[in-house]
């Protein structure tokens, strides 16, 4: 009993440690709201993490960064990649989405991945400034491998979105 | 068997390798910002699923080989890629139709390779497959808009589809490993994919009011023969590890 919440309550504590780790290219967001941290297994030694795209260049300083954090926190855990499940968007936290969003981020619908038809229109995405849905994709593709840009036609605010993934 | 999968693995590294570094090379040179930004990011998914590939491909053959080592001290007759990914850039409308072409066809197989028996490979593409939806519809608007859109943009896309076609037979022969790692439930049955791959391709060259051509040069880019263009691309991506061998950063 004494154990297991003492198990309980390491677990709890490298999850706070985790929730100080951001991802370097949205310093504001932390790993674990953006829904990367698989498993914490104190039995295994070893935070699992799975990147969100192939090629994201952030991923293996993400992985350092975690490994850092715990080592100056007193906890001796490997930092494990784990590639499936494959990383969706609907992994980012409430917090993580209202988080995008302060920071002038759309964030991606939720639980949804971008399925519309070769020649339909992507889904609406409300402007994080002024909240019109009246906006429009610029292009798919945007300063990070994650992100994509838009425009809202009623503020005339240009944005970046989460990509639906 | 072991030999088969590390070939096979290789194959589907070197596609990636080879394509993403050919899209790299319209960094700063695109026609538009938003372009630049999609080219470079398109490759980056490319490099990220080449990573894996190869990582995997040197556990399998197990002689220490890490993915740095195959990618940049192997020359041009060890890559396992197809010969269409090595082809030039040429014009925007030549690339938009090269990456049309594969992206239309590598999709397929990672969606094929996500039911693979082998739980790295299907892990690989179970990501990749999702991030080449992506590749697919950019490519596929472009060709749209560019086909019919002016004079000149149509007779680019026709001419830029016309140069990398007849590359195109090659993704879909199968050979000994091919078969081998079809029957082992670990690879993709290639030949019963251009039924899917024509249809869809078809269909927008159609909206593209573009003309299939029916061109077929002969490449064997799979079994390590290749034109000349892979040389001269290799010699700048490998340039420092052959300059200053064993160099890191």
């Amino acid at each position: 009993m004494v154990a297991a919440t003492l198990h309980r309550l390491d677990d709890a504590r490298v999850w706070r440690v985790l929730a100080e780790v951001c991802d370097p290219e949205l310093p504001f967001l932390s790993v674990v709201d953006l829904g990367i941290v698989r498993e914490v297994s104190l039995t295994g030694g070893v935070v699992r993490i799975t990147p969100t795209y192939s090629g994201c260049p952030a991923a293996e300083v993400i992985g350092l960064a975690i490994a850092n954090k715990l080592a100056e926190a007193g906890m001796n855990l490997r930092v494990e990649t784990q590639l499936s499940p494959a990383w969706t968007t609907d992994w980012i936290t409430e917090k993580g989405r209202e988080t995008l969003l302060a920071h002038g981020i759309a964030p991606p619908p939720a639980a949804s991945t971008d399925k519309h038809t070769l020649f339909a229109d992507p889904p609406a995405v409300a402007c994080p400034c002024c909240g019109s849905m009246d906006t429009e994709r610029v292009s798919a593709f945007g300063a990070t491998a994650c992100k994509a840009m838009h425009r809202c036609l009623s503020c005339s605010e240009p944005f970046e979105a989460f990509k639906c993934l | 068997m072991a030999d088969h999968l590390f070939e096979y693995t290789l194959r589907l590294g070197d596609n990636c390798l080879i394509l993403g570094q050919r899209l790299a090379e319209w960094t700063g040179h695109a026609p538009i910002l938003e372009e630049d930004l999609a080219l470079g990011n398109l490759g980056l998914d490319l490099l990220g699923q080449a990573r894996a590939f190869l990582t995997y491909a040197g556990k399998v053959e197990g002689k220490g080989r890490s993915e740095d080592d195959l990618a940049f001290l192997r020359d041009a007759h060890a890559f396992r890629n197809v010969s269409l990914v090595e082809q030039p850039n040429g014009d925007f409308g030549q690339t938009m139709a090269r990456h049309l072409l594969f992206a239309g066809w590598y999709s397929l197989v990672l969606e094929r390779l996500t039911q693979s028996q082998d739980s790295t490979l299907a892990a690989v593409a179970e990501k990749g497959v999702k991030e080449i939806a992506y590749h697919w519809r950019h490519a596929a608007e472009w060709t749209i808009r560019l086909g019919d859109g002016t004079d000149e943009s149509h007779r680019r896309m026709q001419s830029g589809l016309h140069q990398v076609w007849g590359y195109t037979p090659e993704l879909f022969r199968m050979d000994e490993t091919d078969t081998a790692m079809l029957r082992a439930g670990v690879g993709a049955d290639l030949a019963a994919l251009q039924p899917a791959w024509d249809a869809r391709i078809d269909a927008v060259l159609v909206e593209a009011s573009l003309e299939r051509p029916s061109s077929v040069t002969r490449s064997n880019g799979k079994q390590g023969v290749h034109s000349e263009h892979l040389g001269h691309m290799l010699s700048e991506m490998q340039f420092l590890q052959r300059a200053y061998p064993g160099m890191e950063w």
